[in-house]
């Protein structure tokens, strides 16, 4: 699609676009972005999962007992899509083991648990001028130094950068943040947009990008002065692009149509269309693996909501929640906390659990805050969900579907399309929970998947067993067939050469009787 | 925090708010029924109300549903209410009562209670009456003004609770032929329209009075139109599809068919276009959908009105499209986001 752009003179006012539908919550985004970026002292101990980015699991490297430095490698990953895991500070593993992590239903999952000396002591850093090295080398890098993406699906980003069949004509960093409540992007944007944009320029030169476009939204206009402001200071030729605030503009999806107006295809990646995104905290972790050869050890965290000192704090990946919140003095009220924001964020099962790469937001929830939801009522088929649905799905459907476990149905009105970005329920005047039953029917459609292609892998066993055990007996017949040709033709030959020999000794001997010379047939 | 899953938050619009909306937007058109035709209208929304939230509760008691949450929904109220406005304001009250206890137990619960009803629970109840009651469905009021008699409220009471008239008074001295009516059986005396229109029943642009309620009705439906209660597809698309069919019979004969303008504000075309028509659980969920539905219920009403044996079409026009919504939402379905440049654009 060609898309025509709107150039007014110098301030480069953009055309955008718009994506279908969206909702306004309030975004509570004052609570925590008052304050400048805090740290937070050393935790007792991290607790460092193994699988903290979409792919496969890193494989452990250390053991328990073995001390380690800060930056040290402990997961190297494996496949194509993981990503490595390293100490965040310096100090001795105690535990390689199954330990509770980020998951509603408190799955646990492989931790490497490390107890910290408080040397906080480096391993030897390599940095690198990007321009000395080829794509495949920075992209080596940046899998090593455990780069995902910060926005919340952390994709492995050095994945993004191989080189494919597109042509990749637009980067696009993802300043957006539509999320209520989360501002650790906006404290980033207003205070490290030099390394934002410096990692920005590595991206446009890897990928060869003729555009950068930055968006985001207008309800940040600190972080897009600080960000232009930047860009002008390094001279560079990048858009940063005021978006409209509108829950999910920060989908990537979403963010691309806006800024381009392209589609990206249902079940392909942006690339396809030209397009890659980034979101500006991994661009900045992408700078920082480079420019300092430091592996991705920390991140900013809002922790906002019922507590007296909301704000964003940067903090070691593999910080226990319970450390996280214990300086903030949370709220006698508080009976719960949310990773995430409050749209697609998931509800702890205990605060015992450890941040991840990805978590972006700690929300303390009170009942104030979060109030119940009324029962629900049954669907009045009013449509509201399909004005906001940012896919233009029809979840007035796809619940009915979900709900009667026609999942078939379902997946022929593209429940898998759904982005579950919770815009349905939120609108939802039945108070239904949309997007849990879509949520459930994926998981469903998923195990039921799994399921047949086991036992059709079962069956296929089964078959084969019989064909072999068919093919055997097939065989031995044959062989014993074969065999008692063999004992036959040997019979033959006996009674020939008996017959010559009678033969022969009939013309020495008396000639035997009938019955004798009679060579007994089957 | 009591919720497990996300979104944790929600708009505090509610079903019941909806409704409720719904309701006090019918409030003009009422408040201009009771100026042009007295208070009998009131009573009759006053029975259907009771009706309509005893039932209710009685069904939710016999489904063993949860009672007061679905009472608080406001959806049998609006039932009651919509029948009230479509049947004559001196009905007998069992004609009240047995309409709208149809409404809410046939109609609605046997079909599964709120949300899954095929039809509009009101213009069942409507057919039912004009079918079974025919005559007590024509005893019109006459409006103010036009009558040849006065005819007290307590008169009306007594009627409506009684049935009995004042000794000087027939039930034809205060009731009438509705415009629409008139307008037909005056054509088939082979009476021209302009010779009709002078009749004192009729106003400005229809019946007298009439035209009134439907402005307060119309005034009522754009108020849910700005407030985004219900969207334009359905009202524009029948208003437009009665419009151009009534002004394509006009232009051709205008001596045997009347104005467009006349039908737009004759019986219950702005009711309906705003209010029946647009009930969410009877009406297609797709743009595409709702425009051909109501460009079809447009045109049924048309022609009942004009060819049929029924003065006003609205409610079989209603049932008619209630039947093809399933249909209309299969073949209509819009395009995916991600799927638009595939040839089936990802529809099912």
């Amino acid at each position: 699609m060609e898309v025509s752009r709107l150039y007014l003179g110098e301030g480069a006012l953009k055309k955008i676009f718009k994506f279908n539908g969206g909702v306004h919550p309030s975004t509570y985004k004052t609570i925590s972005n008052q304050a400048d970026i805090k740290c937070l002292p050393m935790p007792s101990r991290l607790v460092i999962p193994f699988k903290q980015h979409a792919g496969e699991a890193a494989k452990p490297l250390v053991k328990a007992g073995d001390h380690v430095l800060k930056g040290r490698l402990i997961g190297m990953p494996e496949g194509l899509i993981s990503g490595a895991i390293h100490a965040p500070t310096s100090g001795t593993i105690t535990a390689i083991d199954e330990q509770p992590v980020a998951h509603p239903s408190e799955l646990a999952d492989l931790c490497a648990t490390l107890v910290p000396d408080g040397k906080d002591e480096w391993v030897q850093l390599a940095p690198i001028d990007y321009r000395d090295h080829t794509s495949e080398d920075i992209q080596h890098r940046l899998r090593m130094a455990g780069v995902v993406g910060l926005g919340g699906a952390t994709f492995p980003s050095n994945v993004k950068l191989r080189k494919s069949k597109f042509k990749i004509n637009t980067l696009i960093l993802n300043g957006a943040e539509c999320e209520p409540y989360i501002t650790c992007d906006d404290l980033l944007m207003r205070k490290h947009a030099d390394e934002i944009i410096r990692g920005a320029e590595i991206l446009r030169h890897v990928l060869d990008a003729t555009e950068v476009l930055i968006g985001i939204e207008d309800n940040k206009p600190e972080a897009i002065d600080s960000m232009r402001q930047a860009i002008a200071e390094l001279g560079f030729k990048f858009d940063v692009v005021a978006v409209p605030t509108i829950y999910p503009g920060g989908g990537v999806k979403q963010l691309i149509q806006v800024l381009t107006g392209l589609e990206v295809t249902s079940g392909k990646l942006p690339n396809e269309i030209g397009v890659q995104c980034f979101n500006v905290a991994t661009t900045r972790s992408i700078y920082r693996a480079l420019e300092y050869g430091e592996p991705l050890l920390s991140r900013i965290v809002t922790i906002t909501g019922n507590v007296n000192q909301p704000g964003n704090y940067e903090a070691l990946i593999g910080t226990p929640i319970d450390e996280l919140i214990a300086g903030v003095e949370k709220l006698t009220d508080t009976n719960g906390y949310i990773m995430g924001g409050p749209m697609m964020g998931i509800r702890l099962p205990s605060v015992g659990v450890p941040m991840v790469k990805a978590t972006n937001c700690i929300i303390a929830a009170s009942d104030k805050l979060f109030p119940p939801a009324p029962p629900a009522l049954p669907c009045i088929r009013c449509t509201r969900c399909v004005d906001v649905c940012p896919v233009e799905l029809q979840p007035q459907d796809l619940y009915w579907f979900s709900k009667a476990k026609e999942f078939g149905k379902a997946q022929t009105f593209s429940l898998f399309d759904c982005i579950e970005c919770g815009a349905c329920s939120y609108v939802c005047p039945s108070h239904i929970p949309l997007v849990q039953y879509f949520r459930f029917a994926k998981s469903e459609i998923q195990v039921r998947a799994l399921e047949k292609q086991n036992s059709d892998k079962a069956r296929e066993r089964h078959e084969f067993r019989e064909y072999r055990i068919e093919r055997e007996k097939k065989a031995k017949a044959e062989k014993l067939a074969a065999r008692e040709r063999v004992v036959l033709a040997a019979k033959e030959k006996a009674a020939l050469v008996a017959k010559e020999g009678a033969v022969t000794s009939a013309t020495e001997f008396p000639a035997p009787t009938q019955s004798e010379a009679v060579i007994p047939r089957e | 925090m009591s919720a497990l899953f996300s979104p944790f938050v929600t708009k505090p619009e509610t079903v019941s708010q909806i409704m409720l909306k719904v309701l006090l937007s019918l409030l003009p058109g009422i408040a201009l029924y009771v100026w042009y035709f007295g208070p009998a209208i009131l009573v009759s929304i006053v029975l259907a109300s009771i009706t309509a939230l005893s039932t209710e509760a009685l069904m939710l008691k016999l489904r063993d549903r949860p009672i007061m949450p679905f009472l608080k929904d406001n959806s049998a109220l609006l039932t009651g209410w919509l029948l009230a406005l479509s049947i004559p304001p001196m009905a007998p009250w069992w004609l009240v009562v047995v309409g709208t206890a149809f409404c809410i137990v046939i109609a609605k619960h046997l079909y599964g209670g709120l949300g899954n009803n095929l039809f509009n629970p009101a213009m069942v109840g409507f057919a039912v009456l004009i079918i079974s009651f025919p005559v007590q469905m024509t005893q019109w009021l006459t409006p103010n003004g036009l009558a040849t008699l006065e005819f007290s409220f307590a008169d009306q009471l007594k009627y409506i609770f009684m049935g009995v008239l004042p000794p000087d008074v027939t039930l034809d001295a205060i009731t009438m032929a509705t415009p629409l009516d008139t307008l037909k059986t005056q054509l088939h005396l082979d009476r021209s329209i302009k010779e009709i229109l002078e009749l004192p029943i009729y106003g400005r642009m229809a019946g007298h009075g009439g035209e009134m309620i439907s402005l307060g009705f119309l005034a009522g439906g754009l108020y849910l139109l700005v407030s985004r209660i219900i969207s334009w597809h359905i009202p524009v698309a029948y208003l437009g599809s009665l419009f151009v069919t009534a002004g394509i019979f006009y232009l051709v004969d205008p001596e045997h068919y009347v104005a467009p303008l006349f039908h737009w504000f004759s019986g219950a075309a702005m009711l309906g276009a705003f209010f029946i028509l647009t009930d969410p659980v009877s009406s297609p969920t797709t743009n595409k959908g709702k425009l051909i539905f109501a460009v079809m219920a447009g045109l049924i009403t048309y022609l009942i009105r004009v060819y049929g044996s029924f003065p006003e079409g609205l409610a079989f026009a209603t049932l008619l499209m209630n039947i093809c919504v399933p249909l209309l939402v299969l073949y209509t379905q819009p395009k995916v986001f991600g799927k638009k440049n595939r040839k089936d654009g990802g529809r099912p």
